[in-house]
């Protein structure tokens, strides 16, 4: 089990040539230190220390997490950060492993359970309590991985039903940001209504439906034109579905149709997140997140505003070439193109000085590295263990994935760390612990718990 | 126990298998597939600086300095790199004001924050001392050194042409040429501009992204170094051209000296003239406007090459060749004159008189009989035949169209075709008493003072001449292009080239011009009358000397002077002992001439 640690070691002297020697190499080299200590140190300690302590650790992280709202330092834009001296220590990082011990915890033994909605509730909670405090910091990156522990109740046993229409929220979510919020609904009525006669074989009814709507939408509309004037076509829409479902719902009532409900349910649901999305994109989200969203999809180029980081993070990996330009060697990230490149960039200096080959390399380890974690979590006895290591695979490949996509341009920028590469103290502890507990579960699997 | 969800542990496999797959396939495409990443890193990271090279310098045939380069300074300025400086005592620096700072440097910022641009042009020597010692201070700004033209002496100006910057015209044709270049533009500078513009290197550094230079592209190995332009040797003797200068000075007209030998051009004065020095650096636009918008003097006009004017009497001499080749006329044909011919006027001078005393005394009627006869020719059947002929060895002397010197402008001059007069006339309706009065060198002809003083210098040859130019070399052992050194060579034959030289003798000696003659050089001219309808006519004066082995061929234009003999033969006789001999030792007649003062005189060169 060493390898990872040398593996941590030797990327982490990566480093020092690409940025300012003195600074940054020096704390990085001491965050090593002491996250080998800590290393050891939570190999020491019992195994059992971290079943029972497991929530006083998560309510320990989430008093931080608050403490950080209120006493935090802003660091691009963010309020993430406690700063003790010269040493800035950020809490969402140690979260990380708090809340999957609590996950862990909380779902030892009840797993199988996890159908059940009063399962699922506590165990949403505790997923989502710390990424709200996050999201109030506000750290996106942070808070999606936070996210990432579903796939943990996934493998619990949680319905893929939940998981399918998360799928279908985001589809949705890009939807509405691609086209028109009226010809959405309208696509989606159009959606209902096909499937109505799909599932009841009557495509009189459907038709009746739509037109039904239609009818309605028309009356309404008109009414507002020319006396309201004031709600516009979105609400319109809103309204007749409405009223046309009044109407419906005396035939479902006679038929017992409890498909066509929940598709009536279901468009219903879907027209009012798309609605309420598109309201909260355009009135909540902060201006960055919104640039950095259309940059994405392509709805605006901006090379020297926005854009400029993705941009000029694409143009250093790929000006790697195939076999890269060599150690040291990479003008891009030596001349400072890329911005924050040695914390959430770290991955340019990989592609554009090692080049394709390097990069394969480095993502193959990663990929090496979550699948041993799955062989791992997968012989542990205790379920304790086996759903912590879950997590730790959850948090690192959004992780992983997430920092390298964004660096290659495949996902908007968010600004989370590539584990165990990144410059950053709290990251790379917050990586060693996470890991390192895990290890010290694994060790000791063959015991029991209690 | 039993776990029943054991197999989505494949499920979140495949997740993050497919996901790195993603990754991977992402990371193929940009890394291998596309090429255009590289270029646009080497864009961020490579700083191109050019290397400009000192033009190359001109000398006059004796080896004496005419333009060199003095060292400019542009302070460049990178917005990006400025911080907040005492923007006082930097004006008090450069000695410029608060509102010109703010100008400049939102120029620059529009342009462009993190690459650099000029802030400030020119700067001079001493401004850039005192910049030097404070520029620590003022982060962002640099200088970089260019050259400008130095001139040794105020003179030439019409000749060297000027230096400035290149227009857009120039850029979007040429694409050595960046805007902010600098270009040579008429005279030498123009015709030579490839050959002393040098060659531009270039240095390549990697900045960062705040424009720092960060070191040397592959350690300075594609890197090329400035190649100064090539030095050339004009043809002008500088001491004459200034003692030329001098001479017109306060006057309106030309000068042009041709060494007969080899067509080299020994000065060429255009009155008035300006200072070339006037055109050099910061002012030289408030200048140029200034020189371009004087429409009484016209500074900028080079007469020399660009003013036609009716040759007068100085016409006679070829208009006599044509008459003796021809055998119209022989040495000892006699024409009787009483005070004129026909309806031409004449002046009192002993009659009859053969071709040389003709030409000694200019006389009008002899001429007119002259032409007459050549173009009444029974050899030809038609007048307009025998005008063809006449004007065919007029076009061999090189009139009517460009000489094809090294002069960027040159004017064609004017000699009518029969086509012209069958359609002025009527076709059959003009005779040669029509035409008459070009015996004279009066009427529709028109020649500019270059194309003069190449027919007296094949005169001089008596019978060949080199296309005249103004420079004698370029670079070591580069020669001057083949069109300077191929004889022209004129259909008529040298014994009638004696007469008329003969003539011209007698001119100076007892003559028309007897008044300007030296002692131990024999001067060979023919004074002329520029009839000009617009004032008073213009003083010609075509020479040269000495008799036996010509080394100068001068034609003199002074405009609105009256006759030849009182003005332009005297200018003649002044530069051509200048040039022979070194010293006046007619000082009373150049103080005359010195003292001279036409320019207020009324009227101009017909263009």
């Amino acid at each position: 089990m060493g390898w990872i640690n040398i593996y941590a070691a030797v990327y982490n002297e990566d480093h020092p040539g690409l940025l300012d020697f003195s600074q940054r190499y020096g704390k990085q080299f001491l965050w090593i230190i002491a996250s080998i200590i800590l290393a050891i140190f939570i190999a020491i300690i019992d195994n059992r220390f971290y079943f029972f302590f497991a929530w006083f650790i998560y309510g320990f992280c989430m008093l931080l997490l608050i403490l950080v709202v209120i006493f935090g330092k802003e660091i691009n834009g963010a309020k993430s950060w406690f700063e003790f001296g010269s040493i800035s220590l950020q809490p969402s990082e140690l979260a990380k492993f708090g809340t999957a011990l609590a996950l862990a915890s909380y779902l030892n033994n009840r797993r199988q359970d996890l159908t059940r909605l009063s399962v699922i509730g506590p165990a949403f909670a505790i997923i989502l309590f710390p990424a709200m405090l996050t999201m109030l910091q506000p750290d996106t990156g942070s808070a999606i991985v936070f996210f990432s522990l579903f796939i943990v109740l996934f493998r619990e046993g949680m319905s893929p039903y939940i998981f399918v229409s998360g799928l279908l929220m985001i589809l949705l979510f890009f939807l509405t940001l691609l086209s028109n919020i009226l010809y959405l609904s309208i696509a989606l009525i159009i959606v209902a209504a096909i499937l109505v006669w799909f599932t009841t074989k009557k495509w009189k009814l459907a038709i009746a439906g739509t037109l039904l709507f239609a009818v309605i939408a028309g009356i309404i509309y008109l009414f507002d034109h020319y006396v309201i004037k004031s709600i516009g076509n979105e609400m319109v829409v809103f309204i007749s579905l409405i009223l046309s479902g009044a109407l419906y719902s005396i035939y479902i009532y006679n038929k017992r149709a409890a498909s066509v409900l929940i598709i009536f349910l279901f468009l219903l649901g879907s027209i009012i997140f798309v609605n309420s999305f598109n309201y909260a994109f355009n009135n909540v989200l902060p201006q960055h997140q919104k640039d950095r969203i259309n940059i994405l999809l392509g709805f605006k180029t901006d090379p020297h505003g926005t854009g400029y980081n993705v941009n000029q993070s694409i143009i250093s990996v790929g000006s790697g070439g195939f076999g890269g330009k060599g150690f040291l060697q990479g003008t891009q990230t030596k001349f400072k193109f890329v911005p924050k490149q040695s914390s959430d960039f770290i991955f340019c200096t990989v592609g554009e000085e090692w080049g394709f080959m390097g990069s394969f390399v480095v993502i193959g380890i990663y990929l090496s590295l979550l699948l041993r974690l799955i062989f791992l979590a997968e012989r542990q006895r205790s379920d304790f263990a086996r759903i912590y290591g879950y997590s730790v695979v959850s948090i690192l490949f959004t992780h992983i994935f997430l920092n390298i996509g964004m660096a290659i341009g495949l996902v908007p920028v968010i600004g989370i760390p590539l584990p165990f590469l990144s410059y950053g103290g709290s990251s790379l502890w917050g990586f060693t612990i996470l890991v390192f507990i895990f290890l010290r579960l694994d060790a000791s699997r063959t015991e029991y718990l209690i | 126990m039993k776990d029943s969800f054991i197999n989505r542990k494949y499920v979140i496999m495949a997740i993050v298998v497919l996901a790195t797959l993603g990754l991977l396939v992402r990371l193929f495409i940009i890394q291998v597939i596309r090429n255009s990443y590289r270029l646009s890193a080497d864009n961020n990271v490579l700083r191109y600086v050019t290397q400009y090279p000192a033009r190359g310098l001109i000398y006059d045939r004796t080896g004496k300095l005419i333009v060199y380069n003095q060292a400019a300074y542009d302070l460049m300025v990178i917005p990006a790199q400025t911080s907040k400086i005492d923007t006082t005592g930097f004006c008090d620096i450069l000695g410029i004001s608060n509102d010109l700072f703010r100008k400049q440097m939102k120029a620059a910022i529009n342009y462009s924050r993190r690459a650099p641009s000029v802030f400030l042009k020119q700067v001079s020597d001493e401004t850039y001392a005192r910049f030097q010692e404070k520029m620590f201070l003022y982060p962002g700004f640099y200088v970089q050194p260019r050259t400008l033209r130095k001139y040794s002496k105020p003179v030439a100006a019409h000749v060297l042409g000027y230096v400035s910057e290149v227009d857009d015209g120039v850029t979007r044709k040429d694409p050595y040429y960046k805007p902010g270049d600098y270009i040579g533009k008429s005279g030498i500078e123009e015709a030579y501009e490839k050959q002393l513009r040098g060659r531009r290197g270039v240095k390549i550094f990697l900045v960062d992204v705040y424009s720092r230079i960060k070191g040397s592209f592959e350690g300075g190995k594609k890197d090329t170094l400035a190649v100064q332009g090539t030095n050339i040797v004009s043809s002008i003797d500088l001491d004459l051209q200034e003692y030329g200068e001098l001479l017109m000075q306060n006057k309106k007209g030309s000068i042009v000296a041709i060494e007969p030998k080899t067509g080299e051009v020994l000065s060429l004065i255009s009155a008035p003239d300006y200072d070339p020095a006037l055109l050099v650096g910061r002012v030289r636009s408030e200048n140029f406007a200034k020189l371009q918008s004087d429409s009484v003097l016209q500074p900028l006009f080079n007469r020399a090459l660009m003013a036609s004017y009716p040759p007068g009497s100085t016409f006679k001499p070829i208009n006599g060749l044509i008459g003796l080749q021809e055998g119209v006329i022989t040495p000892e044909t006699l024409f009787e004159c009483h005070r004129g011919y026909l309806f031409v006027a004449c002046h009192d001078h002993p009659s009859p008189l053969n071709i040389v005393g003709a030409i000694g005394n200019s006389c009008n009627a002899y001429f007119c009989q002259t032409y007459r006869r050549v173009l009444e020719n029974p050899a030809y059947n038609t007048i307009g035949d025998a005008y063809d002929k006449w004007r065919e060895y007029l076009s061999e002397f090189g009139f009517g169209n460009k000489l094809g010197t090294d002069f960027v402008n040159e004017l064609r001059g004017f000699i009518p075709t029969t086509d012209y007069f069958d359609k002025y006339y009527g076709k059959n309706r003009w005779k040669a008493l029509t035409v008459i009065s070009m015996a004279i060198g009066q009427g529709e002809v028109g020649t500019t003072p270059l194309q003069m003083a190449n027919m007296t210098a094949a005169i001089a040859n008596r019978g060949y001449f080199y296309t005249p130019h103004i420079v004698k070399s370029v670079g070591e052992g580069h020669n001057i292009d083949k069109r300077f050194t191929t004889k022209h060579i004129i259909n008529i034959d040298t014994a009638n080239f004696e007469k008329i030289i003969s003539g011209m003798e007698q001119a100076v000696n007892s003559g028309t011009a007897a008044s300007v003659k030296l002692k131990d050089i024999i001067i060979c001219g023919k004074t002329g009358t520029a009839q000009n309808p617009h004032g008073a006519n213009h003083s010609v004066f075509i020479a040269f000397a000495p008799k036996d082995d010509p080394k100068i061929a001068i034609a003199v234009y002074v405009e609105n002077a009256g006759f030849g003999a009182t003005y332009a033969a005297p200018v003649a006789s002044l530069m051509i002992e200048k040039y022979l001999k070194g010293s006046i030792t007619n000082k009373a007649m150049e103080k005359r001439i010195l003292d001279m003062n036409l320019e207020g005189s009324n009227s101009e060169a017909e263009r």
